[in-house]
């Protein structure tokens, strides 16, 4: 006969009291291990899903700036170089340009160690009447963009029209009607239609693109080009001179103007597309941040509310388990039992009640919080499901132990108290 | 020399004071090995006062009392009870039986308070004597109120004591467990045991040595 043989048995006789116990300490550890998990799962969840828009603003933010930058192109450019000789008010009356330069200045830029430009691109431009259409137009040669070598590679601004291709301005597609595929003859040589600009409402609309060693061969202009479009300049008005200077170091007999504030209303729109998508991903950020002080405060007013009534409910329960065993403890105390082992026989049966309990809420809670988790009754959410986590397991089985020992520990004292005279005269 | 030996032992509650209650009075009693006293008397006598206070468990408020050569009550409470373990067997009318344990456990119960080698053969060997073999497993609520007396009689003799102490062992009881149960203290008593019997049976108290009347104060 030992202690553990009377507590086991003890149990066994009195199961609805060891049961309702068992049911306070499991309610209570399942209240803080689904807390735990919700609170858990929340966390990790409001990572994943900021990881998620943070991808998502980056590819939507990449992509509106983009599409900023194409949309922004029709604008302008930060610089003209344009040949020295050049009259600008031809270029701002009329649109058009007769003064050339060597088609190998483009190359020279672009060999220099010149910072201050990303891209460069090479055209001849002319206005004239479309002889096979009898169409004025501004027919515009150009070869794509060349890279300069000791940059980085850019993303092109602009697409290269392939040589035998035409692209068309939205006025022009409009009125001749062509489709891609098409071929059409201008100035007597033969094109195949490439694509056609949507409406840009700019001069865009009445241009037609060729490739540049077309459109110099057919005006005569070989090895020749009107201007130099410098792309995505690094500079503000005030740097102006510097690159000017820095431009005529390298290419003798230019001229360089500024199309400034259509490059700034650009970088400024790509600069509030960027902002805004920061601004949604904090927003996001400071939501879920939110959520989660909410749940904490919840759990931290739940879990002592829980905990308080579970430990009230186990020392009524354990006051009751006392009142009934008097005379069972006056008989163990005549038969040579200490108080001790009195006080024993009750806190012991609080251990086991904090073991199983401890099982028990550990997985009911585990459970509730996953079902919890997964945002309903019916489902549960087994990347919420906490398993066999030792540290969770620990801090439940002492909380448990705490719980039920010290529920139990004022009736274990009275228990250990019990005069057995007193309760033998009585019984 | 005496085993137990009370010398002018009284009990008295709320002792100068308005509703005082003399629960004993000024008593001597002296039982030496082998004796077999009862105490007789009426009910509300003392009898059972006088039974705790000589088992250990009720200290007196007057008197001396000297139980196997020593003073329990110069004890602690935790060595009092070690003392009650290895030297007092107590008897009662209600049985006091642990309800959830079977027979042969609640015969082993003294276990709990001593360490008693052999103690489960010795359980074992009083459950035949006292015919309660075929019921060593039932709990006492599945036992007569005979067998039930027999049980808490088996569990006072397990740790061998030297004095046995029962109150009313027979109240309960028909006459022929009645006489069972008094032919086991007198064979204890044979043995070289002590017992103290407090009864107001009087076929209970002619099996004694010594019979000592108490009045009803």
């Amino acid at each position: 006969m030992n202690i553990w043989r009377l507590i086991l048995r003890e149990i066994a006789h009195r199961k609805l009291n060891f049961l309702l116990s068992l049911l306070a300490i499991a309610i209570a550890v399942a209240c803080l291990v689904g807390a735990w998990t919700l609170l858990r799962t929340a966390e990790r969840r409001t990572a994943e899903v900021l990881a998620q828009k943070q991808r998502a603003v980056e590819t939507a933010g990449a992509e509106l700036q983009e599409a900023m930058r194409k949309i922004t192109l029709g604008l302008g450019f930060n610089l003209l170089i344009l040949p020295q000789d050049q009259d600008l008010n031809e270029l701002h009356l009329d649109g058009g340009l007769s003064r050339t330069m060597p088609d190998d200045y483009v190359d020279r830029l672009a060999q220099s160690k010149i910072v201050t430009v990303n891209h460069l691109l090479p055209s001849v431009v002319k206005r004239l009447t479309w002889p096979e259409q009898n169409l004025p137009i501004i027919l515009q040669g150009t070869r794509g963009e060349v890279p300069i070598l000791h940059a980085d590679p850019k993303k092109p601004l602009l697409d290269a029209v392939p040589p035998g291709k035409i692209v068309l301005g939205y006025q022009v597609q409009q009125r001749l009607k062509l489709k891609p595929d098409d071929k059409v003859t201008l100035l007597g040589r033969e094109f195949t239609v490439l694509k056609s600009h949507p409406e840009r409402g700019t001069a865009d609309d009445s241009t037609v693109w060729i490739h540049l060693a077309a459109a110099q061969e057919l005006l005569g202009l070989q090895n020749l080009i009107h201007a130099i479009l410098a792309l995505e300049c690094h500079c503000a008005g005030e740097r102006l001179p510097a690159i000017r200077q820095e431009i005529s170091g390298i290419l003798p007999g230019v001229q360089v103007i500024e199309r400034g504030p259509p490059a700034l209303a650009r970088t400024e729109a790509r600069s509030r597309a960027e902002a805004t998508a920061v601004q949604a991903l904090q927003q996001e950020q400071a939501s879920r941040a939110q959520l989660r002080r909410q749940h904490e405060r919840l759990a931290a007013v739940l879990v002592p509310v829980v905990f308080t009534g579970c430990t009230l409910w186990i020392g009524f329960l354990a006051f009751g388990n006392v009142r009934e065993r008097r005379a069972e403890i006056g008989i163990l105390r005549a038969i040579g039992c200490r108080a001790g082992q009195i006080l024993g026989l009750f806190l012991g049966r609080a251990a086991l009640l904090g073991l199983f309990g401890a099982l028990l809420g550990y997985l009911g809670g585990a459970l509730l919080g996953a079902r919890w988790s997964a945002g309903g009754p019916d489902a549960v959410s087994p990347a919420a499901w906490p398993g066999l986590d030792p540290g969770l397991m620990a801090a439940a089985t002492g909380i448990a132990l705490l719980l039920a020992v010290f529920g139990s520990w004022i009736p274990a004292l009275w228990a250990a108290r019990q005069d057995p005279a007193r309760v033998l005269q009585e019984a | 020399m005496a085993l137990l030996e009370l010398h002018q032992v009284a009990r008295t509650y709320r002792a100068g004071q308005p509703g005082e209650v003399r629960a004993l009075p000024a008593i001597d009693l002296a039982l030496a090995a082998g004796e077999f006293v009862a105490v007789q008397g009426p009910s509300g006598c003392g009898k059972t006062t006088l039974l705790l206070i000589a088992g250990g468990l009720l200290a007196p408020t007057a008197g001396r009392v000297t139980l196997v050569g020593a003073d329990p009550y110069a004890l602690s409470a935790d060595e009092r009870a070690g003392f009650r373990a290895r030297y007092l067997g107590f008897v009662f009318q209600q049985f006091h039986l642990v309800p959830y344990l079977s027979v042969l456990d609640n015969v082993l119960a003294p276990a709990l308070a001593v360490a008693l080698p052999g103690a489960r053969e010795r359980a074992e060997e009083l459950v035949a004597r006292f015919g309660l073999h075929a019921r060593r497993r039932h709990v006492p609520g599945e036992l007569s109120t005979g067998e039930r007396q027999r049980t808490a009689l088996a569990r006072a003799l397990l740790h061998r004591p030297q004095l046995l102490l029962a109150d009313e062992p027979t109240g309960n009881l028909d006459r022929e467990n009645a006489g069972l149960v008094l032919d086991c203290l007198v064979e204890f008593a044979r043995a070289g045991g002590a017992v103290l019997l407090v009864s107001h049976d009087a076929q209970a108290v002619q099996h004694a040595d010594r019979v000592m009347h108490l009045a009803r104060q």
